[in-house]
């Protein structure tokens, strides 16, 4: 549940469609985020979630339909603009650094921060020195926060799912988004992975006011965590509403939960 | 009119060589998604392999007759080709199933080193004939039309034909049989291919065997033309040109794109060449492929490239 | 025992971020310049000198180039023969078109017009990736092969096809002979690698990682691929291009085009892989390798008693270059470089195996 009192709208989508081929993966999609809020997305696989956080991102460009960001509409986003409206996101595979250490992946978070030229960068000494530490102590913090200071030196590549999963929300975290993309942060976790990680979205929300959106498949997070759920079925929305409500939509349970738990 | 008809058939026969070879990449990369930059070395390998095994064997049956040593020649450098490709099965892709594109091509460009170098050694640098018993006297056609007549050469038309053949037999194997249709899904996926059961490591040893004896045939025809030597391998660099025109992975677009840029670079040496100092034959079909990369980098009749997240 | 961190606490970022964090690192690297700058011109002998430590930084310097734009940024070039080459005959034309221009300064002008065309050709790499790229930049290879050949305004209208510089001097102080050439070049080397390992370890060199390794993320985070694609082009073919000049100024001292032709490209990106992708260590090892092994090839079978032909040794190297290329790719991706950390981090643990 948020920390803070909900506020006004700070995403809105509206009829979105998105086709690849003969394949439509979005149909007419609709629905708002509200400020400080914590707004689940959830449905089977291939339901379009990805796809949908994807078009907000602006990897996606939807046939049809439009994406309010605090109030500008766009048709298309642009994914440098939408990093600069301070909308950050986390990948289902992990589309981390696999080259980098886990503090280098931290740091390119901090790109949208980062003035120093290249000759400024080249020389080093001096103001390029001096904005690296600066960064360095930002991310420091994060480092803190997530519990993964032993492994800042450490090749992302080589650290176990879990971790990784962590790193990439590090590196979300980095923009110092007003607005965090969640997609499935917890697959492929145990049950104290889970813990661990419902504990960080939850403190990030509450220390920061971080809107978060998250598409998730366990349904005993999203009821306990989420304020608002939305519910894809093949491209279309099937429910909109309080965890409660949408638990027990009979469309939804058919399609999606099987029986009422 | 003659001589623009006679420059554009000179082209045509060149580009033809060039898809010979072209042909080769588009069905290793039609059937494992890897670009064989080897393919010209391949070609010039197995050529060597051929002269010599034609010119060693009469001393070792004692037999003398051309035809049978020929065909005996074509089939040891078969067999040296499709040991090749198990070999490069075993030690190379083998080893690099699911390593991106650019690991696999600088693998293909080591192979290329390597067989450079090996077959220099076994089979020796000098030029070797290779005598398939084409037919070596040029012919004139159309002797009413056009004064004098358009000369062409036999064994060109006698080439291509032989490319004609060797593309529809190709296109069949692809298109109706069962392998060919593993061969394309092993192209499209190798982790689906593999999850229904299909052996990739047998897969990639047949595909490679088969362009092995594509580079074979391009090199007897091009070797009976021009000598086997080592520039044989140069000349394959066309072949990257080539593919990008006519596309990855269409075995058509192998041939219109040699075609193309066969007659390409000898009507832009003539009617440009000479306002630009000449010799630019060696970037033609390169600044070609430049501006279909720019524009349509799937070539004429390539697949569209589609990056998924 | 020798080799530890123990006791060397960072107590500030700046510390950490240093380019040798340990003390040992850093007592070595001083160690080694000495003997690089004093001891080397002293003792080296002049065939030494001439034949394989200026040849061997000049092309440290070019894969250093190289290594920028195929290893940290993940985009593949097959024509930096032809950027070595416009750094070359750039160089030249500045030197002898205008009076009284200074050598560093010709240049790193004709480093700059081969940014110039690397930029040009970096354009394509927005679009395509991989073997495409590849294929582009081939065509930069051949097309200046050519320009240099057939346009006469760049060999400043020679008859013979070949250029050459007259005596070369800095700042009054002439460069003819084998230990100053070594000199002018190891500063060369110095200065870029410095310059290079700065901007890697800074934030452009994230971005370039960032794109090869993942460029979907890389947008999402705000990087613009443009930037970092063509910043990657413009300081790789900016240091080929000085590596092209000083290849040609001061090793070869006379050249054609076929100097820089396509087998040179091969024969860098063979350093660069061999020695290690995105690594700047790893430019200066397969550089070593690459120089050393033609040596090895004509001496071993000497003194083994072994007689080989010259033509035998040269197709016995391309076999084996050929093959370690391959055996690189399969057994360790990252080459010399990360055989040298590894050896490294089990020095620290010595005499403890683990």
């Amino acid at each position: 549940m948020a920390g803070r009192p909900i506020g006004e709208v700070i995403l809105d989508v509206h009829n979105l469609s998105l086709r690849f081929g003969g394949v439509k993966a979005l149909s007419d999609i609709s629905f708002d985020v509200r400020e400080h809020e914590i707004r689940a997305i959830i449905g089977p696989n291939g339901a379009g979630k990805s796809s949908m956080l994807n078009c907000i991102n602006g990897v996606y460009q939807p046939q049809e339909g439009s994406i309010s960001l605090r109030g500008q509409t766009f048709r298309h986003m642009n994914s440098r603009q939408v990093a600069q409206m301070g909308v950050a996101r986390t990948f289902q595979n992990l589309a981390l650094f696999k080259g980098m250490s886990v503090l280098d992946n931290l740091m390119t978070g901090r790109h949208l921060k980062m003035r120093a030229n290249l000759f400024q960068q080249a020389i080093r000494w001096g103001a390029a020195e001096r904005e690296e530490t600066e960064q360095r102590v930002v991310v420091e913090r994060i480092i803190d926060f997530l519990e993964i200071q032993p492994y800042r030196k450490i090749q992302v590549g080589r650290l176990p799912y879990g971790l990784q999963k962590r790193v990439d929300l590090g590196r979300a975290l980095a923009t110092e988004p007003q607005v965090l993309l969640l997609d499935e942060p917890m697959a492929g976790m145990n049950v104290e992975e889970k813990q661990d990680m419902s504990r960080f979205i939850l403190d990030v929300n509450d220390e920061f006011g971080t809107t978060i959106v998250l598409i998730e498949h366990d349904m005993s997070v999203v009821m306990d965590i989420s304020d608002r759920v939305v519910v894809l079925n093949y491209g279309r929305k099937i429910g909109d509403g309080l965890p409660e409500e949408v638990r027990t939509n009979p469309e939804v349970v058919s399609a999606y939960l099987g029986t009422v738990h | 009119m003659g001589p623009f008809l006679e420059t554009l058939l000179g082209g045509l026969m060149v580009g033809m060589l060039y898809s010979l070879v072209a042909l080769g990449l588009v069905l290793i990369f039609k059937a494992s998604g890897v670009f064989n930059f080897a393919q010209g070395a391949m070609v010039l390998f197995a050529a060597l392999a051929m002269a010599r095994f034609a010119e060693w064997l009469p001393h070792l049956t004692g037999y003398d007759n051309k035809f049978v040593n020929n065909v005996l020649a074509f089939a040891g450098a078969a067999l040296v080709m499709v040991l090749f490709a198990w070999v490069v099965q075993k030690l190379v892709l083998g080893k690099l199933v699911n390593q991106e594109g650019i690991t696999l091509l600088m693998a293909t460009l080591g192979i290329t080193y390597f067989i450079e170098g090996a077959g220099q050694m076994l089979f020796g640098n000098d030029i070797y004939k290779i005598d398939v018993g084409m037919p070596k006297d040029p012919m004139f056609l159309f002797e009413k039309t056009f004064q004098g007549g358009i000369l062409v050469n036999q064994e060109d038309l006698a080439a291509a034909l032989i490319a004609a053949v060797l593309v529809a037999l190709l296109a069949l194997f692809f298109q109706k049989t069962a392998t060919g249709r593993a061969l394309r899904a092993v192209a499209d996926d190798h982790q689906a291919a593999q999850s229904i059961g299909i052996p990739l490591d047998r897969i990639w040893v047949i595909v490679w065997s088969v362009a092995g004896i594509v580079a074979l045939v391009a090199g007897a025809i091009w070797g009976s033309k021009l000598g086997v030597q080592f520039s044989l391998s140069l000349v394959a660099l066309k072949a990257l040109p080539v593919v990008i025109l006519g596309g990855l992975t269409s075995i058509p677009g192998a041939i219109i794109g040699g075609l193309l840029i066969g007659v390409g670079e000898k009507l832009s040496e003539i009617y440009l060449g000479p306002h630009l100092g000449g010799g630019i034959e060696i970037w033609f079909a390169y600044v070609l492929a430049l501006v279909f990369l720019l524009v349509r980098p799937q070539g004429l009749f390539g697949e569209k490239i589609i990056d998924r997240v | 025992m020798l080799y530890r961190e123990n006791g060397q606490f960072k107590t500030s970022y700046r510390a950490d971020q240093q380019i040798f964090p340990i003390l040992q690192d850093r007592i070595a690297i001083a160690l080694f310049l000495a003997f690089a700058f004093v001891a080397v011109p002293l003792l080296g002998s002049e065939y030494f000198l001439r034949a394989i430590l200026i040849p061997f930084l000049i092309l440290s310097l070019a894969a250093l180039g190289l290594n920028i734009l195929v290893g940290y940024c993940g985009q593949i070039s097959l024509g930096t023969g032809a950027f070595m080459a416009v750094g070359a005959y750039g160089a030249y034309n500045f030197m002898v078109r205008i009076d009284g221009m200074p050598l560093i300064v010709a240049l790193l002008l004709g480093g700059l017009m081969s940014t110039a065309v690397g930029v040009l050709f970096g354009i394509p790499s927005l679009r395509i990736k991989g073997l495409y790229l590849a294929v582009a930049t081939l065509a930069a290879q051949f097309f200046a092969d050519w320009a240099f050949l057939r346009v006469p305004f760049f060999t400043h209208s020679s008859s013979s096809g070949s250029v050459s510089v007259a005596s070369l001097s800095v700042f009054g102080l002439p460069i003819e002979s084998p230990i100053s050439k070594y000199l002018f070049c190891l500063s060369f080397l110095c200065v870029f690698g410095l310059l290079a390992k700065n901007l890697v370890r800074g934030h452009i060199g994230r971005e370039w990682m960032a794109i090869r390794d993942m460029d979907v993320a890389a947008a999402v985070i705000g990087i613009r691929p443009v930037y970092a694609k063509l910043t990657a082009f413009a300081v790789s073919s900016f240091i080929v291009g000085v590596a092209g000049a000083l290849w040609g100024f001061v090793y070869l001292g006379s050249w054609e085009p076929a100097a820089f032709s396509i087998d040179r490209s091969f024969q860098l990106l063979f350093m660069v892989i061999i020695g290690g992708l995105g690594s700047i260590m790893g430019s200066f090892f397969g550089a070593a390798f690459i120089v050393i092994l033609p040596l090895m090839l004509s001496q071993v079978p000497q003194w083994l008693g072994i007689p080989l032909s010259v033509v035998t040794a040269s197709h016995l190297e391309f076999m084996i270059f050929g093959a370690l290329i391959v055996f690189f790719l399969v057994v360790e991706p990252h080459g010399l470089a990360r055989l040298w950390s590894t050896a490294k981090e089990k020095l620290r643990l010595w005499p403890f195996p683990h």
